[in-house]
């Protein structure tokens, strides 16, 4: 891997970005209203402080899973691939390159939700809030892993839109947002925890609970990042410079 | 020119399947340094596939590559070999100038590499507009720059001049013949055969097979026809019969 083509391409693929402005006001806007209107549902109960935190890491996740496997789709099927795929540019590069440009704007994403969340909308936790901020970044980069990955295995953008509802939703049922994770049939609670958004959930919610949160959501964010390293390191097996 | 020094390409026995198909049976060539060298033949006869196996991003059943002294798509030889693919392989989204930055960074290019070539493919004028935004041919020349940017070595172009002008065409002619001079070598594929006449030499390609190596005088000599597309039918007439 080198550094500075990393860096070039991560450069790049935010110029991408930039120049689409819809593409932009989306990723910032609707996270932010989705967490409104789960206030405004909520509101005059308890139940906003206790799920709002948890989606405000499923939001992250589902919104980058999206773009990144469209976005890698498009390289692949437009030719820019294997271009870039003979030149000096490393896998890892590549791969490291994306990541590291959804990240960025992640941690953007991030910090307009949990603020407008905790500021705007009044949403209460017992743990530190900048710890909202790195759980909401470290689920987003799970979901560019993840859909760097599984674009590997879409031939079209349909396809690649279809692998959310395939990918995303069952992981959604069974990160214990709807039935905590112990009170699951038991083969699904091992199923669950074999599940990456399992750990990014477990995290807020101990982060909505507890003062003394750090510790378990550490261990919690370790485990997500682990992941999302796996999950780039397999994606980077899909990527080959010869094809038949 | 630079003659004495050892081919850029060198193909020995090169085999390649897709699919179920042997798109290429088995076929030996060289292409010299310095020199533009044209590759011929009606579309589906295997130029792309061949152009793929030189740049190293072919799956080959058989046969060896050396390019530049090297096996094909040697990670040394990353920098050292451009390839334009037939349809434009950019970023629509992006300017010609941020194209070409990015590739220009990639190849570890020089400052002024990336001004010289928008120069050199004539999009001055519209070199901060989305590459989305301009015409095809235009597309085309973005993607040639793309490869020029990093000053390769030896230069793989899949039917570049396709939806050009006529002037554009002769002035993309000229410049590939000017980088000859200064020592590039550079395999161009066509499947139009008046383009014979503006190469140094040809490689006539056919269902796979070579069906003739030579330079465009030699070939008219050979064949006594007097223009390279009847050249090129008297040689399958012969194939045929023999």
């Amino acid at each position: 891997m080198n550094p500075r083509l990393t860096i070039a391409t991560a450069g790049r693929v935010l110029q991408q970005i930039r120049a689409d402005h819809r593409t932009v006001g989306l990723l910032i806007v609707v996270p932010v209203v989705l967490i409104g209107l789960l206030a405004w549902i909520f509101s005059g109960t308890r139940v906003f402080d206790n799920i709002g935190a948890p989606l405000l890491g499923v939001f992250p996740f589902v919104v980058m899973f999206l773009v990144t496997s469209v976005t890698t789709l498009r390289e692949r099927s437009s030719g820019t691939l294997e271009r870039l795929l003979s030149t000096p540019l490393g896998k890892g590069d590549f791969l490291a390159g994306y990541a590291l440009a959804f990240g960025a704007l992640a941690v953007v994403q991030a910090l307009v939700a949990t603020g407008f969340a905790v500021w705007v909308f009044g949403l209460d936790v017992a743990g530190p809030r900048w710890l909202l901020v790195v759980v909401a970044v470290v689920d987003a980069v799970l979901g560019t892993a993840t859909g760097l990955f599984v674009s590997a295995f879409a031939r079209t953008e349909f396809q690649a839109v279809q692998f959310m509802p395939a990918f995303v939703l069952p992981q959604f049922l069974l990160c214990g947002l709807l039935v905590p994770r112990d009170g699951l049939p038991r083969a699904l609670e091992l199923f669950s925890d074999v599940l990456p958004l399992s750990y990014a959930v477990d995290a807020m919610r101990t982060l909505t609970a507890r003062v003394d949160a750090a510790g378990d959501v550490g261990r919690d964010v370790a485990i997500v990042a682990a992941f999302a390293v796996a999950a780039i390191a397999l994606g980077s097996l899909t990527l080959r410079r010869r094809t038949a | 020119m630079t003659h004495s020094q050892a081919p850029a390409v060198v193909v020995e026995g090169l085999r390649v399947i897709r699919g179920s198909r042997e798109v290429i049976p088995g076929i030996s060539l060289t292409v010299p340094r310095g020199e533009v060298v044209g590759l011929l033949g009606p579309s589906g006869g295997g130029k792309t596939t061949l152009l793929r196996s030189i740049v190293g991003v072919q799956v080959v059943a058989g046969g060896t590559v050396t390019v530049l002294g090297e096996p094909a798509g040697s990670p040394g030889l990353r920098s050292r070999v451009g390839y334009v693919t037939q349809s434009p392989s950019v970023y629509g989204d992006l300017t010609v100038r941020a194209n070409l930055t990015y590739f220009a960074a990639l190849a570890g290019a020089p400052r002024g590499a990336v001004e010289r070539t928008i120069e050199a493919v004539d999009l001055t004028t519209d070199a901060d507009s989305p590459v989305d935004r301009l015409s095809g041919g235009q597309c085309s020349r973005v993607s040639l720059g793309a490869a020029l940017v990093g000053s390769p070595e030896l230069l793989i172009l899949d039917e570049p001049t396709v939806g050009l002008d006529p002037v554009l065409r002769r002035d993309i002619w000229a410049m590939f013949h000017r980088l000859a001079d200064d020592g590039t070598t550079l395999l161009v594929s066509s499947h139009v055969m008046d383009e014979a006449t503006r190469c140094d030499r040809l490689l006539l390609l056919r269902e796979g097979h070579l069906l003739a190596d030579d330079t465009p005088d030699g070939l008219l000599a050979r064949t006594g026809a007097p223009d390279a597309e009847r050249a090129f039918l008297a040689l399958i007439e012969t194939e045929e019969a023999a």
